[in-house]
């Protein structure tokens, strides 16, 4: 057991200067980070860095929930669907505006038929076949590619105003 | 079948009403052990009615919503009813969203609205007492 005098010392100095908060935003964007997606206990932490990166850009909490809800979907679907793999988390800014970018990235199968995966009820799995579709329309940007020898990548966008 | 206590989750019984409520860190086998706990409890505690709180659920994913819609036939095949209460605005957004309408799942703004759907009400205040506003 640590004292009460040992937290919130040392540990946090020094490593990140976010407040959690938002909506204060730094000019310099942030480090791209990449998270692997293995067991289910990644998912949790997958929720967990992308609400911190949410709180980073300062979304509100509308758009802090919409892109949690469409990380663990794409995540679930990668941990599911594609044997696992990773995902990436940027900071894109265009004029007037920072994001937040997710790249899901898995070494399954593939998906054979693109547009049934995006319509709401298809499934393969056991889900409700809302992961996809759901994830595209809870962000700004969607892109889907998947290869023939196997391996799909998911990128999605959300803006925030600046 | 003998389901073992979900860390983290408590289940309450209040009269034939299960309480329980969802925390925000649940991983899916924990979702999974919840459900399967719950069934039992209805039938080991013959409860006609079950009040989930989910007002601590930060985002509701297509898998949770499943479970909710599972986990609602199944205590109804059980003859028990489930009121899911408390569910966060930017959550529900999102589920409308998402496309997810919880069909068959019932709803209730609060713990308090729920118990008093599901038939218990609060007692009456006694004399004296000065209202208080913004209990959360």
């Amino acid at each position: 057991m640590k004292g009460p005098g040992e937290y919130g010392g040392t540990g946090r100095a020094g490593t990140t200067t976010l407040n959690g908060r938002g909506p204060e935003r730094s000019g310099a964007p942030a480090e791209s980070t990449v998270l692997t997606v293995r067991t289910e206990q990644d998912l949790l932490a997958i929720r967990h860095a992308v609400r911190d990166a949410t709180l980073q850009v300062g979304f509100s909490i509308v758009d802090q929930t919409r892109v949690v809800t469409a990380a663990s979907e794409l995540a679930r679907n990668a941990y599911v669907h594609g044997g696992g793999g990773t995902i990436r988390i940027e900071y894109p800014t265009r004029p007037g505006a920072v994001g937040l970018r997710l790249t899901v990235d898995d070494a399954g199968p593939g998906i054979a038929d693109i547009d049934a995966a995006l319509t709401d009820g298809y499934t393969t799995g056991a889900g409700l076949g809302h992961g996809l579709g759901g994830a595209q329309r809870l962000m700004d940007e969607f892109e889907i590619r998947t290869r023939d020898g196997g391996g799909t990548t998911v990128t999605v966008t959300r803006w925030a105003d600046r | 079948m003998n389901a073992r206590p979900t860390p983290g989750v408590p289940i309450l019984r209040l009269g034939d009403v299960l309480v329980t409520g969802l925390l925000n860190e649940l991983d899916d086998a924990t979702v999974v052990a919840f459900t399967e706990e719950l069934t039992t409890r209805i039938t080991a505690d013959r409860a006609r009615g079950v009040l989930i709180d989910i007002s601590r659920l930060e985002i509701i994913d297509s898998f949770v919503a499943r479970t909710l819609m599972e986990l609602t036939t199944m205590a109804r095949l059980l003859g028990a009813r489930v009121i899911v209460a408390g569910m966060r605005p930017p959550v529900a957004m999102t589920l409308a969203e998402l496309g997810l309408r919880l069909a068959g799942v019932e709803t209730a703004l609060n713990a308090e609205h729920g118990m008093a759907a599901l038939g218990w009400h609060q007692s009456p205040r006694p004399s004296g007492e000065v209202p208080h506003e913004g209990t959360r």
